[in-house]
């Protein structure tokens, strides 16, 4: 390791060179005619999206990977099978269970279900079933909740057990998140007498957040899925933001809403326009959050992978080329991988401190 | 003549991918504008007053992190016209 550390000058001057020498001329031509064509915008599509098997990697042709339950309902009738079915064939063809006719399920290749499960109809139209399928976010979301839980489970043991003496071990690692998350984010936001109403809704986000963008970073199997960049997953944090800012906003703030203080009337009264606007306002600020996390972190992933992908993108036209080519590639996406990890602390960062500052707009005190 | 110009204006989609490309780097060029301001106005802050290094450090990458938001919600529309 220190050796190569030494030498690095000379890797990069000749995988450089193998770039430029040998990047235009076809060294394994006899291999390139039987392989099929690499598309990198599909690889990269397919591992930003979920899906209904998890695919790991393919070994000389053999697909690795693990097909994951498909749980529709149809007519209030439960109907479970492994994914596998549509790997074999393109359709799945079962009983309906109220009428005993045929009943097809199937993936659409495009159209607007594209990549779901539809119900097929004898005349050719597709409906979309109530689907609460196991698909590969909702088995990372089990394990990385199993994990958050372990993890915190030990921490409030910690406390337990030792008191107020000093913390040790995995507590003193969470001690100081958790400790920066009350002061510098919740007390600074919110005014006193309401932070501890909260604070566990913004440690939570915090370190759901956090953990799960983390965890997205990491290519090993259980971890690995792109979870927070999923706009479903992200929508429904964004919504616990604003049920709670709404459901527990006191008179102050609706008052604020509707009849803004300091405006003047002709705003309000024909025409409200003060609280149409600060209506939409209301609206807004969660969606924002949702995409602003969402966008981040596909954003990451998608430059993660196109680094990784131009290496097979070169190494189409030639081997070597390849070979020199996966020396930047690789130094480029540690770099950028390093800048995610960045990332991923200022995103649930952001997070937590827009969820704060809108409690604490809706829970002011009145100012005499 | 007419009836060569409205057959070949039909098939759009290569344009249309063209026009996301372009406007994502558009939306790039406003983010990394927006973003160098707020760092030069934060270097020069913290240069006047290294006490309050730590607040503004803060300030700065919250305010990036605000930037670069906006500037995604253009790189979410590209890629909706790009793939779909």
């Amino acid at each position: 390791m220190i050796f190569l550390m030494k030498i690095w000058k000379y890797i990069i001057s000749l995988s450089f060179l193998m770039c430029l020498l040998f990047g235009t001329q076809d060294i394994a031509f006899a291999e390139s005619e039987t392989k099929e064509e690499f598309k990198a915008g599909e690889v990269i599509i397919e591992h930003i999206l979920d899906s209904y098997e998890w695919h790991i990697c393919t070994w000389k042709g053999h697909h690795i990977g693990f097909y994951l339950p498909c749980i529709v309902f149809n007519e209030g009738k439960c109907y479970t099978f492994s994914s596998k079915v549509f790997h074999e064939n393109e359709v799945y063809k079962t009983v309906n269970k109220t009428n005993s006719e045929e009943l097809v399920f199937a993936i659409p290749h495009e159209g607007n279900y594209k990549g779901k499960i539809v119900i097929v109809n004898a005349d050719g139209t597709q409906k979309r079933p109530f689907d609460i399928s196991i698909t590969k976010n909702v088995l990372a979301l089990f394990i990385s909740c199993t994990l958050i839980i372990i993890l915190f489970y030990l921490v409030t043991k910690a406390y337990k057990e030792r008191g107020e003496r000093e913390p040790k071990g995995l507590q003193s690692l969470f001690e100081w998140l958790i400790v920066y998350v009350r002061d510098d984010i919740a007390r600074k936001a919110i005014n006193e007498k309401s932070v501890d109403k909260y604070l566990p809704y913004l440690v939570t986000v915090f370190f759901f957040i956090f953990i799960n963008n983390l965890l997205g970073l990491i290519p090993i199997f259980p971890f690995g899925a792109n979870i927070t960049g999923n706009i479903a997953v992200t929508a429904v944090l964004a919504l616990f933001t604003f049920f709670i800012t709404n459901l527990l906003g006191n008179k102050e703030y609706y008052k604020d809403i509707f009849n803004t203080p300091g405006v003047p009337w002709f705003l309000k009264f024909p025409l409200p326009l003060m609280p149409i606007i600060e209506t939409v306002g209301c609206f807004t600020k969660p969606f924002v959050l949702a995409i602003r996390l969402f966008a981040n972190i596909t954003a990451g992933h998608i430059v993660v992978l196109g680094f990784i992908s131009s290496i097979f993108i070169v190494a189409q036209i030639s081997v070597a080329g390849g070979v020199g080519m996966s020396v930047f590639s690789l130094i480029l996406a540690i770099f950028v991988d390093v800048i995610e990890i960045l990332v991923a602390y200022i995103q649930a960062y952001v997070f937590t401190l827009l969820s704060a500052l809108y409690f604490g707009m809706a829970s002011k005190e009145h100012h005499h | 003549m007419l009836q060569e110009v409205a057959k070949a204006a039909v098939d759009m989609a290569p344009i249309a991918k063209l026009g996301a490309a372009l406007a994502a780097s558009i939306a790039v060029i406003g983010a990394a504008m927006g973003i160098s301001k707020i760092g030069s106005s934060a270097l020069e802050s913290m240069a006047r007053q290294p006490e309050a290094a730590g607040n503004i450090q803060t300030s700065m990458i919250l305010a990036a992190a605000f930037v670069e938001g906006v500037s995604l919600f253009a790189v979410v529309v590209c890629l909706l016209v790009a793939v779909a």
